[in-house]
């Protein structure tokens, strides 16, 4: 049996699922169930200025029958009073003392503001910190959350604050919105945060009324720009957190990964990828608490067919094999095969390389059933066929190589092969 | 206990002829199977279906709340595609060709999407279709079955005035009079016509009967063209001693006595032999003992692998508790004071194969009887020989000789549908009756 336990900085938990600041952590009822349902932490919604929320605050996009593939929310940081969540967080604490317990904080603008926040947490026995730098919405107006978040400057200087009062590691979160996560990132690490967390919401619109002509969520005839999250935008987010991975600033310090994580695989891709702690939101509050039972078992299935003993045996593993374009084999090349056994003739293989590829399969009508097979020498391998298959290793991709040597695209160049010839 | 009628109490009735294939309960049920949909290319549900109606595309329109749409889709190529969403023998059809059937899944419900569609455009009288301005042309249809009224709508929506003479009280021909009433009630085959009325155009004349009340030299005359269709009537009799008796019936006029009236009128026996195996022999075999029969044999003088009905339709005999007895044939009939009680059958065997590629029963010389009250006959149905051949149409025993457009050998006649083909599918018709229609566009402009 694996051990799937980790150590982010020193804050330990008996496995890498946190649940990341957001509804489900923002009181003791919700936490405890969370830690009695077996979540190795959590990240306890974010504490800060006085707010006031509005209804309705969520939006979801639907995909083919698939609820909730991406979800939006426009509710604010924690609307509870300040002093019964600290009371509620150190209850949980000593309830559960093997569980991570890191509070997020969003103060007002101002040296004296943050210090006095990261005192009062301080006092709870909370793990760590996470600095909100990334909220888009609400905040943002008032000069908090993204702003924050999307100005290195800006950041550098909280974060530099927060360093000089804090005495328990310290996560800064990073925005999404933004070209590039890696300019802040660095300005925090600069600044001396122990690690960084991402990431957050990103900005959207999820959909129209197309009877009020209102976007979604509505709020009494009108809406606003909302923070977009769940299984949509785990790729943008695996690509964020591997720039973070590869930069040589910022892959310094641990990261706890976030964005779309609803499975064990999807925390072992973001593992693979650098993080030592994923977040969960959106899955959690699809189908609550219980979740996490899968997540553990799997991972540690997962973890034994590997060969793996710990998490930092895999973490970070899939980041070298992320290059460059230009650093690409050129002569590595597949064609794609058909199992004529398998297929079930549904034509989707064709139409897609007809309509959208290169027209490289071939058809011959058949009554009911057409035959559709492979123009090797037309299919650039591009991978469309198969992707769309709808049956299991009914296409696959056989590798055909144009020649022995790895032949990337400078020396490809420099060699003055031919170009534009497909 | 003889013949007799009110074997059941009303709940039993209503029970025993309740929707046999229920519809959607609601939108997402719908949805659930419209999203499982592949949308195949070139796809052979839509290959196998006689009227070629493009089911991936109504299907996804389903699931993009496009009904509407979905609706039209479907109308356009059959514009009985309600009807056929409960008649159809979809498992050879549609669904027996779904791409899932390959994998070994349940295959996609086309006739329940279909249906969910079409119902929804029936009851909110959505007008898909709009008539093209009027070509002061006018055709004759001669019966408003399936194919009768393809055509007439085809033929409307271009702007010619369609008569059509129907010779029973009620359009929708063996739709509303020849077909199981738990695959469709008489009342949704009358919502179904006036639907399909609706469009304008198309003044359908009920009790006129070709050869009685009209002749085709006088539609000839008065129409532009002329489109028959009216079907197959009679049924084939047994050519067997003791064929006069009480209690020998037609399942064609059993089946209609059902439909026409209500179900606690239609006489039904305690020991029923239903002759046939094909689709009408179990229509009239399940709603026997849905009438209260105690007892209901199929007899079938070749064996299941020759049957035409489908294995969907043998189940739910089965399912329904009627006994089937292979390799069968009807050789006597015995009664007493001239009421049926014995069918005497000969033990058959199978020979080589006939003209339809299927093996051909002869007879073992063996013979059993089987102890009966009532013996309904279901073994085909021949076409109306004497009016076809009255009105000089060419034809091959009765039925209609026509070119691949449906024109027949009088100039500006078309036929199609079972006065054609001897008896199909409704679906069938309904294509018959679009090419008929075609073709009669072709003749007049």
């Amino acid at each position: 049996m694996a051990d799937i336990s980790a150590n982010f900085l020193g804050i330990k938990s008996p496995n890498p699922f946190w649940l990341a600041s957001a509804p489900p952590t923002d009181k003791k009822i919700n936490v405890l169930r969370a830690f009695e349902a077996g979540w190795g932490g959590v990240v306890w919604k974010t504490l800060g200025s006085q707010v006031k929320n509005v209804s309705s605050r969520y939006s979801a996009l639907h995909y083919n029958g698939s609820k909730v593939m991406g979800f939006n929310n426009i509710e604010l940081i924690s609307d509870r009073p300040l002093e019964l969540n600290l009371r509620e967080i150190k209850e949980c604490i000593k309830l559960f003392p093997d569980r991570a317990m890191i509070v997020s904080l969003m103060a007002d603008n101002t040296r004296e503001k943050w210090h006095e926040l990261i005192a009062q947490v301080e006092d709870t026995g909370a793990h760590g910190l996470e600095l909100n730098f990334g909220c888009p919405h609400g905040m943002t107006e008032r000069g908090m959350g993204a702003v924050v978040g999307q100005d290195p400057e800006i950041a550098r200087l909280v974060v530099e604050w927060v360093m000089e009062k804090a005495t328990i590691p310290v996560i800064t979160k990073l925005t999404p919105n933004v070209h590039s996560v890696v300019p802040t990132g660095k300005a925090a690490v600069e600044a001396g945060t122990n690690a960084l967390s991402l990431i957050n919401t990103i900005q959207s619109v999820t959909g129209i009324d197309l009877d009020t002509f209102v976007p979604n969520p509505y709020v009494a005839g009108k809406s606003v720009f909302g923070g977009y999250c769940g299984p949509a935008v785990k790729p943008i987010a695996l690509k964020m957190l591997a720039t973070i991975s590869q930069d040589p600033v910022t892959s310094k310090v641990p990261v706890s990964g976030i964005g779309g994580v609803s499975t064990w695989k999807d925390a072992a891709e973001f593992m693979l990828l650098g993080a030592t702690t994923v977040q969960v939101c959106t899955a959690a509050m699809k189908h609550g608490f219980r979740i996490v039972e899968d997540m553990c078992e799997g991972l540690n299935n997962w973890m034994d067919e590997k060969g793996f003993r710990t998490i930092n045996d895999f973490i970070g593993r899939s980041v070298p094999h992320l290059t460059q374009w230009e650093e690409l084999d050129i002569n590595y090349h597949i064609v794609a095969n058909i199992d004529q056994e398998k297929c079930i003739h549904c034509g989707l293989c064709y139409i897609a390389c007809e309509d959208g590829s290169h027209q490289s399969i071939g058809l011959q009508y058949g009554n009911p059933y057409n035959t559709y097979t492979i123009k090797e020498e037309e299919c650039v391998g591009c991978n469309l066929c198969m992707l769309i298959c709808p049956v299991d290793n009914c296409i696959t991709m056989v590798e055909q190589r144009k020649g022995p040597d790895y032949v990337n695209w400078k020396e490809y160049q420099a060699r003055g092969l031919p170009l534009n010839d497909h | 206990m003889p013949i007799k009628n009110n074997r059941l109490t009303a709940e039993q009735y209503e029970q025993n002829f309740s929707d046999i294939h229920p519809p959607f309960d609601s939108r997402e049920s719908a949805l659930v199977e419209a999203n499982r949909c592949l949308f195949c290319y070139d796809a052979p549900c839509t290959k196998s279906c006689p009227t070629s109606i493009n089911i991936p595309k109504f299907i996804k329109q389903i699931t993009t709340d496009n009904v509407k749409g979905s609706a039209h889709t479907i109308f356009v190529s059959n514009i009985m595609g309600a009807g056929c969403s409960r008649v159809c023998p979809v498992e050879k059809l549609c669904e027996g060709a779904c791409v899932f059937n390959l994998l070994e899944e349940p295959p996609i419900p086309i006739a329940r999407l279909q249906r969910y569609s079409t119902e929804m455009a029936m009851e909110k009288k959505w007008q898909l279709f709009e008539r093209k301005p009027a070509t002061g042309k006018k055709v004759a249809i001669v019966g408003a079955g399936p194919a009768g009224l393809s055509c007439a709508h085809v033929l409307s929506r271009e702007g010619i005035d369609v008569t059509v003479y129907e010779k029973e009280s009620r359009g929708g021909g063996l739709m509303t009079y020849g077909i199981a009433a738990y695959k469709v009630t008489p009342r949704f085959c009358e919502d179904e016509v006036n639907y399909i009325t609706s469009l304008g155009g198309i003044h359908i004349k009920y009790n006129q009967e070709l050869g009685k009340d009209l002749t085709l030299a006088e539609l000839k005359n008065n129409y532009d063209a002329v489109f028959l269709g009216f079907g197959v009537g009679l049924a084939r009799q047994l050519d067997i001693p003791g064929e006069e008796l009480g209690g020998v019936v037609d399942a064609i006029k059993f089946i209609y006595d059902i439909r026409a009236g209500a179900y606690q009128q239609v006489p039904v026996g305690d020991r029923v032999a239903v002759i046939g195996m094909g689709m009408t022999a179990i229509d009239a075999a399940t709603q026997a003992k849905r009438l209260g029969a105690k007892d209901v044999t199929l007899v079938y003088r070749r064996t299941q692998e020759e049957m035409p009905c489908t294995e969907a339709e043998l189940d739910l005999a089965k399912l329904d508790g009627c006994r089937v007895i292979w390799l069968a044939a009807p050789a006597m009939l015995k009664g007493e004071h001239g009421k049926v009680t014995q069918l005497v059958c000969s033990l058959m065997q199978l020979g080589e194969p006939d003209t339809s590629g299927r093996r051909y029963p002869v007879a073992t010389g063996e013979q059993f009887i089987l102890e009966v009250d009532m013996v309904i006959k279901a073994a085909g149905q021949i076409p109306f020989s004497e009016l076809v051949t009255a009105s000089q149409l060419e034809n091959t025993y009765g039925k209609v000789v026509v070119q691949t457009n449906g024109a027949t050998n009088i100039a500006g006649v078309f036929a199609g549908g079972d006065c054609v083909n001897g008896g199909k599918e409704v679906v069938d018709a309904v294509q018959a009756g679009k090419i008929g229609a075609g073709a009669i566009l072709e003749y007049l402009f």
